[in-house]
């Protein structure tokens, strides 16, 4: 499916999207509310068919927090990127997609653990990497650790 | 700990879950990596990974380091497949600056990325029989490896974490030896790698615990995000090396080894037919290296264009991906690295469900777990 | 005092005249069997060392290197210097672990091979108990060493130990049917459960030989159940480093896991013994029926020393199979015993009664 397509089924789906295209991906940000069923549909629609998910990142931007899937379907051999964007930078939250690819469930705990994204319905939403008890979301820029972290 | 099950029938003997934690300082989760079992008898209820005991923060780390720097760092992650991560970085970099790569350095990248793949698959064979019990096999794994470090150490001084690859292309130009070397080793391992069938792979006890067990079917390995052979074992078409082509692997012809089965065996047998498929892609190379230079020219100063960059390669474990996000500076503001191992992991629990404990230990080695890579 | 080492009988009779002589019957016994424990505490001394050192060797040479090479010639002082470090090194104890039993555990897996060694008949008249029921006796008491390794698993307040446990449990309450059955096999061409009887019925020729095929499958059977109940790889399920750590004896250190390290390699030596005496004639040189010279020059050679070659040998095939093969699960185990091994071998002594009661074997 090219690019063109691919943009007329995103706008469908999000009026609010904006859609640019780089070197390598198709790249989509939408809200972050309506970020879940337009991954749902782009999984399950039968000419999208995104079944492998290659790729989840947090990213935290000065005003807001974005969450990227890195998106392909292995059948139809396209791919695409879709970023969610949370604006609420004090308490994130995002619906899971830990249902729709199961490798999502670490990469989600993975982006909880360092940005402290809250991904609702998630299963087993704890730290993964970091101890149970570490305070703070380490990944975000305005993390201060004055011990571990050294200033240059 | 999550309350026990007490609804089964009770009949003359009561019987209750146990757990038990496999790690972090257990000789067969090679490295710190802590698995809670929920135990019926000997049979696996449940898996429950427990990461993160090396994690170093490099993520946190990359986004503090000039680009040159950050190439040294991900040595540290998959340590076996070493040079295909520092590939990683670079070409997401060279991607960013737009260089043009010397052809010389691509057929170099590629000839070390295939022996780095042999060298890691060599070391994961001979960890496999000793999971398993083989003991010898150990030390027949590494006898070959270490051919292959002796020819890293002369090539760029170092054995295991070799940081060869600098953006723009190599840190030197390989040594006079270079070839005969591979050569030598070649013709060694072409004789050596049937040894390790009649060591291991037609063992019937070998093939009696890995034939059906830890099966993962194909639409589960996609989902579960579960590359590399153990991916391919299953049937996902995943190489990277032919659906993404980079460096040299568009100038040679090799297949791309899948299997159905999608069980231990299966998966033992794509590395071994990949060691085969890496000494061809080898061959193709070793004498036509091209003539020119080992480096394009780069600033001293390294500044991506503001924009994003994914770059994937296919390591020993499967997609190993750099997403890089540069504002424009000397380091990125966010890079993200997409280790192959953490999602492998992440079918772990699915696929031990049910087995006993001594399945889970061939399961694990068939995954080929390398844990800094996970906790990175 | 007489010695010949063709026959120790002249030297323990004069051994024994001689204490007679001077002592009352009561503290000649006495005597006599601090005398024969003494030899045997020896003999395990000289046995664990020497076991391990050519464990480590054989596994060298199987494995393309070389073993043990820096203390003394050849590393020969290796293992020394290991008993050392392990008699030396503080005895730790898991705080909720059971202290009685935790203590015994060894001891009693010790016991046991010491019971089961003095039935082994090592040259003719070096024989500390000849019973008439000597076969049935060693694997009585062969299995007393479960309950040290049970006991041992169930003490420690470990997991990863009382699967150990269990294993070994289930392992060698299974695979000592088809030890007994596979002795019983020659037991039916012999007629006697004595050692010594036994030994000399094989004047004219091994077992292994004469007993036709049922022989060699029984042989074959008892190689595969004895390396089973010895807890060795490929059956090493109850140590299975690599999914227990170390079993059964995860917890003990120093001493008490010695006399563990000793036990195995103890009981590898007997169950050795009992096969090179059964099957392989024991002391008894190679006799080809009636051929006098070739018997003659056979007898040449000290019966002590056919003894050692043929313990030797089967010791060697052991640690071939260790290093080999990988190692089984336990319900493949049990498949193996209970429905391949144990009809095999009930077959088998079917055949071997009908091979006895037709006079066919030779």
């Amino acid at each position: 499916m090219s690019n063109s397509e691919l943009t007329e089924i995103i706008k469908n789906l999000s009026p609010d999207a904006e859609i640019e295209e780089n070197h390598q991906f198709l790249i989509a940000t939408i809200p972050a509310p309506q970020a879940r069923k337009a991954l749902e549909t782009l999984r399950k629609g039968e000419n999208t068919k995104f079944d492998y998910l290659f790729c989840l990142t947090g990213v935290d931007y000065p005003e807001h927090i974005e969450v990227v899937y890195h998106l392909k379907s292995t059948d139809l051999e396209h791919e695409m990127v879709l970023k969610a964007r949370i604006d609420d930078r004090v308490k994130p939250e995002i619906d899971t997609v830990a249902d729709i690819w199961r490798t999502a469930e670490f990469h989600e705990r993975e982006a909880y653990d360092f940005y402290g994204i809250n991904f609702k319905d998630h299963p087993d939403l704890r730290r993964i990497l970091l101890e149970d008890d570490w305070e703070g979301w380490p990944m975000r820029k305005d993390y201060e650790d004055p011990i571990n972290m050294i200033e240059y | 700990m999550e309350t026990l099950d007490h609804s089964e029938e009770i009949t003359a003997l009561e019987s209750q879950e146990y757990f038990i934690n496999m790690g972090p300082q257990h000789p067969s989760t090679h490295g710190v990596l802590r698995l809670v079992l929920t135990l019926d008898g000997e049979i696996i209820r449940k898996v429950e990974p427990h990461l993160g005991f090396i994690h170093r923060s490099i993520e946190k780390m990359c986004e503090k380091d000039a680009y040159t720097q950050i190439v040294h760092l991900t040595d540290r992650m998959d340590y076996l497949s070493c040079h295909m991560n520092n590939e990683a970085v670079c070409l997401a970099v060279e991607q960013g600056l737009e260089v043009e790569i010397p052809d010389r350095v691509k057929v170099i990248r590629t000839l070390i990325s295939e022996l780095t793949r042999i060298s890691s698959h060599t070391l994961w064979w001979g960890v496999m029989g000793m999971d398993l019990g083989a003991i010898t096999t150990f030390l027949y794994g590494f006898r070959d490896r270490e051919m292959i470090t002796d020819i890293f150490e002369e090539t760029c001084g170092a054995r295991l974490t070799m940081n060869y690859n600098v953006p723009g292309g190599l840190m030197d130009d390989i040594h006079p030896n270079f070839q005969n070397r591979v050569k030598a080793f070649l013709e060694h391992f072409k004789k050596k790698l049937p040894e390790y069938d009649k060591l291991l792979s037609n063992n019937v006890i070998f093939q009696e615990r890995t034939k059906g067990i830890g099966i993962l079917s194909k639409e589960d390995a996609i989902s579960y995000g579960v590359t590399g052979p153990a991916g391919r074992a299953s049937g996902f078409s995943c190489d990277v090396r032919k659906k993404h082509p980079y460096s040299a692997y568009d100038q040679v012809d090799f297949k791309e080894i899948l299997d159905e089965t999608g069980d231990c065996y299966a998966r033992y047998k794509v590395r071994i037919q990949e060691m085969w498929e890496s000494m061809n892609i080898i061959e193709q190379l070793i004498d036509n290296i091209p003539e020119g230079d080992f480096k394009a020219p780069t600033k001293a100063v390294i500044k991506l264009p503001k924009g994003e960059y994914y770059q994937r390669v296919e390591t020993a474990r499967g997609e190993f991906g750099v997403y890089i996000i540069s504002d424009g500076k000397k380091s990125p503001y966010r890079l993200k690295f997409r280790s192959p191992g953490f999602s492998n992991l992440s079918a772990l629990d699915h696929m031990a469900r049910g087995s006993k404990i001594a399945d889970m230990v061939a399961i694990m080695s068939t995954l080929d777990l390398v844990i800094p890579d996970i906790d990175r | 005092m007489e010695f010949s080492i063709y026959d120790f009988s002249t030297l323990t009779n004069s051994i024994h005249e001689g204490l007679s002589n001077s002592f009352s019957p009561t503290w000649v016994m006495i005597i006599e069997m601090s005398l024969v424990g003494l030899a045997f505490l020896g003999l395990f001394a000289v046995l664990g060392v020497t076991l391990v050192y050519a464990e480590r060797k054989v596994s060298a040479v199987i494995q393309q290197r070389m073993g043990p090479m820096r203390v003394g010639k050849w590393g020969l002082l290796q293992t020394i210097a290991d008993v050392i470090k392990l008699v030396l090194k503080e005895p730790l104890m898991n705080r909720q672990a059971d202290k009685l039993l935790f203590g015994i555990a060894p001891f009693i897996i010790i016991i046991a091979s010491f019971l089961a060694v003095a039935a082994v008949p090592f040259a003719k008249g070096l024989h500390a108990l000849d019973f008439d029921i000597g076969i049935l006796y060693v694997s009585a008491v062969s299995s007393i060493g479960v309950i040290g390794i049970l006991l041992a698993g169930w003490s420690s307040n470990n997991k990863y130990s009382l699967i150990g446990a269990m294993r070994s449990g289930a392992q060698i309450v299974s695979y000592e049917l088809s030890v007994g059955l596979s002795l019983l096999t020659i037991v039916v061409l012999s007629g006697s459960l004595q050692f010594s009887e036994i030994i000399e019925s094989q004047a004219n020729g091994w077992w292994i030989f004469k007993g036709h095929i049922p022989a060699f499958i029984a042989f074959v059977v008892f190689l595969i159940a004895g390396t089973a109940e010895t807890n060795r790889g490929p059956f090493d399920l109850a140590e299975a480093e690599s999914e227990l750590t170390a079993g059964f004896h995860t917890e003990y250190s120093g001493i008490k896991f010695a006399f563990f390290f000793l036990a195995e390699f103890a009981n590898m030596f007997i169950i050795c013994a009992i096969g090179a005496t059964v099957f392989l004639g024991g002391w008894m040189p190679l006799h080809i029926g009636d051929l006098a010279g070739f018997n003659a020059i056979m007898d040449f050679i000290p019966p002590i020393v056919w003894f050692g070659m043929k313990v030797t040998f089967l010791i060697f095939l052991m640690m071939w199979f260790r290093w080999t093969f990988p190692r089984l699960r336990i319900d493949q185990l049990l498949k193996l015993e209970w429905k391949y091994l144990l009809p095999i071998n009930l077959v088998n002594i079917l055949l071997m009664a009908f091979i006895g009661l037709m006079g066919w074997h030779f």
